[in-house]
């Protein structure tokens, strides 16, 4: 941080003025929508029925957990965080380690690594779904017949798996966009030094370039999460969280009840229940996280 | 000697399957966009081929491909403008004035972004129904800014951060007045750093499909929804929809390359330089 | 013309006062040093003088116009900051010219003040370069630069020669002098070097712990050190302390018994000692010869050749360490035993409080 040089009177207005603005459009975007969220949870309020406005009290709620749907669909929330965070951070760092190595071109193989995530994410999905997956006409389908292997239609099969393997082709980049520089940061005369203490290739990595990515890592980890929870795009365009809910997570069933049952009422309730699962699996990481970084030390 | 030579070349093998491996599906789409329909749907899938851009010229044709462009344009345009005349007053003010409440302010920023978009999307969506903003560019304009906002702040307080205060204070000594100091000295100093924040704000914002699919219909729908009305395949379109798809995500793909070192700096919050 | 005086200005951060309570005058044209270990609050007082930090209580006048209020821009003072501090984006003709354009000098009036202040300082070949193409002197230059063309009443200056090497440093230390002489402007200057202050100054404040310890001319100080922090702060290699109770006061002479051992008689000092009294005895390392008649006992454990001369860290009776310098081509070596004598009139008497006992009337003592 600066050093606070103490600002006469004159200017000590001028801070807090500066301050407002954002501070004030992001608490009006944050409290508006939440209360009117919590608000419409607690009614009856469907925009098909616009006459039968009433008090409902928890019974959105207890409709919404005894719905099998939502579990599904807060399972399968988490178990997409789960998989494309593991694979995301994983593959990230091997990429990282490698782009990291000098060989002739490396700087147009990281450019074309980071090249995905700045792909929208509705054509990642159509590039995936018509051109790599598509039963008909894919490439992979096409790949795995000609290996005599035959095929089989990912969206119907391994709906969840297959969005998992389009995002974390979003991702991946994103994380190798952090861990790279954080490696490439990294003293050289500290690797140096554990070269004349004996240590090569994978000892090196475990014990002095894994110990110094901890931290961009739950950057990454982080800013994931807060953009895999709303996941919604992919889905979307590719399965529509078919077959069945087999791929459906929170966001898509609460905008499937929003738009397609028109019920507002039910809708705001899983709003709720997403931003509680968004607390709770930040509070989980930011644990987990914590006590890695103790080990660490 | 040839032990470590060897090892570069399995490494550069290596490095080059991976690079070109993840860049596949964009390059593959790149390539049909160049295809004549019946070739680019043709399996097995061919990489010989005589080039068209007949493709091309078909989408640039569709009157509605170029009013979305348009509107991309405007909404990415627009949001990030707004992100930063918000932000950079607020960035400023924490980097150089900071008191005891100013990490805490930061921390709960980040935390606005953890509420998940889908939480208020029913109250956004009547909202800005009852206020009329659905299907404009301003509304649009307006969630996407807010969305930005505090990665736009975070980015810019930690490039802020890096301008030693003693410049500041020798601009006070000079005669500047505050908001002399922000334009004279801040501005030009941080000149990479705003513009690299600017690109990202621009690229989440181009990217940004969650709110575009469900406040727009047409008048104001982006390249996302655009892109995104074609996920059921109807068989003899593919090329055109490939160069659809390679004009929607070039801009930001070169946009994001020739930034991508300033925006790390900056998005790791000088954890990493 | 340019005098500033602080009147009992205090300073606090939170609960933290860090400066206790300054009465200064400085006279228009002074070279005044302030100088003190790191946290004695010099850097803090310059910086209230600037108008950079605010005056917590007190009263700060500038040519006898209290100025606590005013911003900085306008007290007519211009700041030479540690580490230059110059804006990276602008040329060295922009830098120096920046305080003029904001004041809203014509673009001809300030390319010459730019010309001229350039000139002064040997620095037009640079006026073009933009601060990373400069090297850390060549930046000092241009910072002192920018304060010049601001013609400011006085020029304050935050340990500017800290960042440079030590044979920079040397040169820059004479030429801040010639530039002193020559603008004939009062300076402002803060350092923790007191090698510094002493080469530089018309007069130095010493500093600790947020109070003024002694001020006074550079002679004054070495010579009559009010007290043992003053008399430990001026002069290198640093004065060497022992502790001493009196023994036997006669009207002559008073004898000092040394808790290493051994006794010291000493001239009378103005102020009546008492037998048993704890008194802190300093001796500078210059005034320490090496006699083969001398009082104390003593055996070399380190030297350090310095040419001209050498410093003898010696050991003596029950283990005290005093520094003696001695001239550089004597013979000596680790090891060596050596007796020391230390030269009686150039003691300094300190009572238990660290106050300095005052010197003896002259014409009395040995």
């Amino acid at each position: 941080m600066n050093d606070a040089a103490v600002v006469p009177n004159s200017r000590r207005l001028a801070p807090t003025s500066l301050l407002a603005p954002s501070v004030t459009m992001l608490l009006l975007w944050m409290i508006v929508p939440l209360a009117m969220t919590l608000w419409f949870s607690i009614q009856h309020y469907n925009l098909l029925a616009p006459g039968r406005h009433a008090f409902a009290g928890l019974a959105n709620y207890v409709e919404l957990l005894t719905h099998r749907a939502l579990w599904i669909a807060m399972g399968n929330t988490l178990l997409l965080l789960g998989l494309i965070l593991a694979t995301t951070v994983t593959f990230g760092t091997a990429f990282a380690v490698l782009l990291n190595a000098e060989f002739p071109g490396r700087q147009v193989c990281r450019s074309l690594v980071i090249a995905p995530f700045f792909v929208m994410p509705t054509v990642s999905a159509l590039i995936w779904k018509n051109m790599l997956m598509n039963p008909v006409f894919g490439l992979f389908p096409w790949f795995t017949r000609s290996l005599g292997i035959g095929s089989i239609e990912y969206f119907s099969r391994a709906p969840l798996l297959s969005i998992v393997a389009i995002v974390s082709w979003e991702w991946v980049p994103f994380a190798v966009l952090i861990l790279l520089p954080a490696l490439q940061s990294l003293n050289p005369e500290q690797v140096e030094a554990a070269r004349l203490d004996g240590a090569h290739g994978f000892a090196i990595f475990r014990h002095i370039q894994l110990p110094h990515l901890l931290r961009p890592m739950v950057v990454v980890a982080m800013i994931e999460m807060i953009f895999l929870l709303s996941l919604f795009a992919e889905i979307y365009v590719t399965t529509g969280g078919g077959p069945g809910l087999a791929s459906t997570n929170l966001a898509y069933l609460i905008f499937r009840e929003a738009f397609f049952a028109w019920d507002v009422g039910l809708a705001s309730a899983g709003g709720v229940l997403a931003i509680i699962l968004a607390n709770v699996a930040s509070l989980f990481l930011m644990r987990m996280v914590g006590r890695n970084l103790q080990d660490a030390r | 000697m040839n032990r470590s030579s060897k090892i570069t070349w399995a490494v550069a093998l290596l490095g080059w399957a991976i690079a070109l491996a993840m860049f596949f599906p964009i390059g593959w789409m790149f390539l049909t966009s160049f295809k004549p329909e019946i070739v680019a749907v043709s399996t097995p899938p061919t990489i010989v081929f005589s080039p068209t851009l007949e493709n091309y010229s078909a989408v640039l044709r569709r009157a509605d491909y170029i009013a979305f462009a348009r509107h991309s344009v405007a909404v990415a345009l627009g949001a990030t403008v707004l992100a930063l005349l918000l932000a950079i007053p607020g960035a400023y003010s924490m980097a150089f004035h900071p008191t005891k409440r100013t990490r805490d302010i930061l921390v709960w920023m980040m935390s606005t972004k953890m509420l998940p978009a889908v939480g208020v999307l029913v109250p956004i969506y009547l909202l800005w129904r009852d206020l009329h903003l659905l299907d404009t560019i301003f509304g649009l304009i307006v969630i996407d800014g807010l969305s930005v906002l505090p990665i736009v702040v975070w980015m810019l307080f930690s490039f802020f951060q890096e301008i030693p205060s003693v410049i500041l204070e020798a601009a006070r000594m000079d005669g500047a007045t505050l908001f002399g100091e922000l334009l004279r000295i801040v501005v030009p100093i941080s000149g990479p750093g705003i513009l690299a924040t600017a690109l990202l704000s621009i690229i989440l914002c181009w990217n940004e499909a969650f709110w575009s699919l469900n406040l727009t219909t047409v008048k104001a729908a982006t390249l996302t929804v655009f892109t995104a009305s074609f996920s059921s395949p109807e068989g003899l379109f593919w090329a055109k929809l490939s160069a659809a798809s390679t004009l929607s995500i070039a801009p930001i793909l070169v946009f994001g390359w020739m930034s991508q070192r300033q925006m790390v700096r900056g998005l790791s919050f000088g954890g990493v330089k | 013309m340019a005098t500033i005086e602080l009147r009992n200005v205090k300073k606090s951060f939170g609960v933290q006062q860090i400066i206790q309570g300054i009465d200064l005058k400085i006279a228009d044209r002074e070279f005044v040093a302030l100088v003190g270990p790191s946290g004695s609050g010099k850097s803090t007082l310059l910086r209230m003088i600037a108008g950079l930090e605010e005056v917590s209580e007190g009263a700060l006048l500038i040519d006898g116009v209290p100025v606590e209020h005013v911003p900085p821009a306008k007290r007519g003072l211009a700041m030479v900051f540690q580490s230059y501090a110059l804006y990276p984006q602008m040329t060295v003709a922009e830098n120096m010219g920046f305080n003029l354009r904001l004041a809203g000098v014509p673009k001809s009036t300030r390319d010459e003040k730019v010309r001229a202040v350039a000139r002064v300082l040997e620095m037009e070949a640079l006026l073009q370069r933009k601060p990373r193409q400069l090297s850390g002197g060549q930046m000092q230059r241009v910072a002192i630069g920018r304060a010049m063309t601001r013609q400011p009443k006085a020029f304050l200056l935050d340990e500017p020669l800290s960042n440079l090497d030590a044979g920079l440093q040397a040169q820059m230390r004479l030429e801040l002098v010639r530039l002193h002489q020559e603008l004939n402007t009062t300076m402002i200057y803060v350092t923790h070097d007191q090698l510094e202050a002493m080469t530089m100054a018309d007069r130095i404040v010493v500093l600790n712990n947020g109070r003024i310890e002694q001020s006074g001319t550079p002679l004054e100080l070495y010579h009559h050190p009010a007290t043992v922090f003053v008399a430990g702060f001026i002069g290198a290699p640093k004065m060497n302390f022992l502790q001493s109770e009196v023994a036997i006061v006669t009207p002559r002479e008073v004898t000092l018994t040394l808790l290493d051992g051994g006794s010291l008689a000493v001239p009378v000092p103005r102020r009546k000692l008492a037998e048993g009294e704890n008194v802190t005895l300093g001796v500078r390392p210059e005034d320490i010869v090496v006699d083969p008649e001398g009082e104390f006992p003593g055996q070399i454990e380190i030297i350090e050749h310095l040419g001209a001369w050498s410093f003898l860290h010696v050991r003596m009776g029950r283990g005290t360490k005093v520094v003696a310098v001695a001239p550089g081509d004597r013979p000596s070596r680790a090891g060596d035993r050596l007796r020391l004598r230390l030269l009686r009139q150039r003691l300094h008497l300190f009572d238990k409080s660290g106050m300095a006992i005052e010197d003896p009337i002259p014409g009395g003592g040995l």
